[in-house]
C-alpha cells in the first residue's frame, strides 16, 4: 500500500555535526544516515566534514576516509571496490548507485546526502536487510532448466543466441533498481521488482533453457510482473547501465504472445 | 511493507523523503493524476450536456458556473490534463508495442516533451477557441 510518510520508529532526527578536519583547505559536508541497533532509538543524520585533498575520487573513498579518520563506528558494506560485487549499493545524493564507481565530484550540491537503499529495514547505518530481495531472486529460479538429456560436452548456443543475453547477464544484484522503484516500495512483498524480473527474462530468453512455459506461469498474477508501470527509475539508476524496464516489457510481450 | 503495518523493530530506510526525481517518475505520476482528472472533467461535461436537456434555466445555471473564473480554470486544467494523458498514452503504447524509447535519456527527454506539449497545446487550443467563438 502507498504510505508516503515513514513509520514512527523510522523518522530521521537531527544528529551530530562532527568537527571539521584541522588544516584542511578543501572540505565538503556529507550528511549520512546513522542507526545503531545497540543504541536503539530513531535513526539520525550525522554531518561529517571531509578533507577532499586527502581523499580518493569515489564516494566509497569518502566513507573510508570518515571511518579511518573521524568515526570508526560508521557501518557500510563493500567488497570489490570496482563495480563487480554490488555490495556498496546505497542512496547517494537522492539516487541509488554503488559507492565505488560514483565519483563525489559527480554529485551536485554543497552537502552530499548518503542513506541506505530506500524502503527497507535497516540493520545498521548504511546496511539494509535484503532478505526479501534475495528470496525474490530465488523465486525466478536463476539457473538453466532442461528436460532433454545433457549433451556430452556442453549446451551449444549460436553467437546470435548468446547476444540475446547481453544487457542482462551483467546484473550484479546490487538492488539499486528494485529499491528505486515506487511500485516496489508500496508492494515489495508481492511485486518481484526490476532486478528479479530482469533475471527472469535472462533465463526466459536463454536459447538453452527449456522451462519457458513454467517460468511464465510463475510470473502470471496481478502483482509479480504487472506492477511495473514503466516509472523508469530502475533504468535511470542502474550503475551497470542495464534496462530492467525494457526486460519487463519483453516479458509482458511473451505473456501476450503465448496466448495469441 | 507499508508504514502503517510496519511491525519491524528496525527502522524503514527513507524513500520519497530523500529521492531525487527524474522526469520519467514525474511523468508517470502525472499520467495517473491526469487519468483521474480526465474522469472528473468528463463528469463536468456530462453535467453540462444533461443541463441542455433539462431546460433553459438549468443550462443557464451550469453555463454560469462554467464561465465563472473557477469554471474556466477547471476547464483549462481539464484540457491540459487530456492533452498530457493523450501524449503520454501514446508513449505507453510505443513502450508496450514496438518497445522503443526505453533508454533513460530518451525517456527523460520524451517526458519533458509531453509536459511541454500539454501546456503549449492547451494554451493554443484555448486561445483559438476563445478568439474564434
Amino acid at each position: 500500500m502507498v504510505q508516503l510518510t515513514l513509520p514512527k520508529n523510522s523518522k530521521v532526527g537531527k544528529g551530530k555535526e562532527w568537527p571539521k578536519p584541522e588544516g584542511a583547505k578543501n572540505t565538503r559536508a556529507f550528511k549520512i544516515y546513522r542507526y545503531s541497533p545497540e543504541e536503539g532509538g530513531n535513526p539520525r543524520w550525522d554531518t561529517y566534514w571531509v578533507d577532499m585533498d586527502r581523499c580518493g575520487p569515489m564516494v566509497l573513498d569518502v566513507l573510508f576516509w570518515i571511518k579511518n579518520n573521524v568515526d570508526p563506528t560508521l557501518a557500510f558494506r563493500r567488497s570489490c571496490r570496482e563495480g563487480v560485487c554490488g555490495s556498496c549499493s546505497m542512496n547517494i545524493g537522492g539516487q541509488n548507485t554503488i559507492a565505488c564507481t560514483k565519483g563525489w565530484d559527480e554529485v551536485a550540491g554543497k552537502t552530499i546526502t548518503i542513506a541506505p537503499l530506500p524502503h527497507l529495514p535497516v540493520v545498521k547505518d548504511l546496511i539494509p536487510d535484503l532478505t526479501n530481495f534475495y528470496a525474490q531472486h530465488a523465486y525466478v529460479q536463476p539457473y538453466l532448466k532442461t528436460d532433454t538429456p545433457e549433451p556430452e560436452k556442453e549446451w551449444k548456443q549460436s553467437e546470435e543466441q548468446r547476444n540475446e543475453l547481453n544487457g542482462l547477464y551483467e546484473c550484479i544484484l546490487c538492488a539499486c533498481c528494485s529499491t528505486s522503484c515506487p511500485s516496489y516500495w508500496w508492494n515489495g512483498d508481492k511485486y518481484l521488482g526490476p532486478a528479479a524480473l530482469l533475471q527472469a527474462y535472462r533465463w526466459l530468453i536463454d536459447s538453452r533453457d527449456e522451462a519457458t512455459g513454467e517460468r511464465l506461469d510463475d510470473l502470471e498474477d496481478p502483482f509479480k510482473l504487472y506492477r511495473c508501470h514503466t516509472i523508469m527509475n530502475c533504468a535511470q539508476v542502474c550503475p551497470k547501465g542495464l534496462n530492467p524496464a525494457k526486460a519487463i516489457a519483453k516479458i509482458k510481450h511473451m505473456m501476450v504472445e503465448r496466448v495469441a | 511493507m507499508s508504514g502503517s503495518e510496519w511491525t519491524d523493530p528496525r527502522p524503514m530506510s527513507p524513500h520519497v523523503q530523500i529521492w531525487k526525481w527524474h522526469w520519467t517518475m514525474a511523468a508517470s505520476i502525472f499520467h495517473r493524476v491526469t487519468g483521474v482528472g480526465n474522469y472528473l472533467g468528463a463528469l463536468l461535461i456530462s453535467v453540462w450536456v444533461i443541463s441542455i436537456a433539462a431546460g433553459p434555466e438549468a443550462y443557464a445555471f451550469v453555463e454560469g458556473i462554467m464561465l465563472s473564473p473557477i469554471g474556466q480554470i477547471l476547464l483549462f486544467f481539464w484540457l491540459t490534463s487530456l492533452l498530457f494523458h493523450f501524449a503520454n498514452g501514446i508513449r505507453h503504447m510505443l513502450w508496450d508495442g514496438p518497445k522503443v524509447g526505453f533508454q533513460p535519456k530518451v525517456a527523460s527527454g520524451w517526458s519533458v516533451f509531453n509536459f511541454a506539449f500539454a501546456i503549449v497545446a492547451a494554451a493554443t487550443i484555448w486561445s483559438l477557441a476563445t478568439n474564434l467563438f
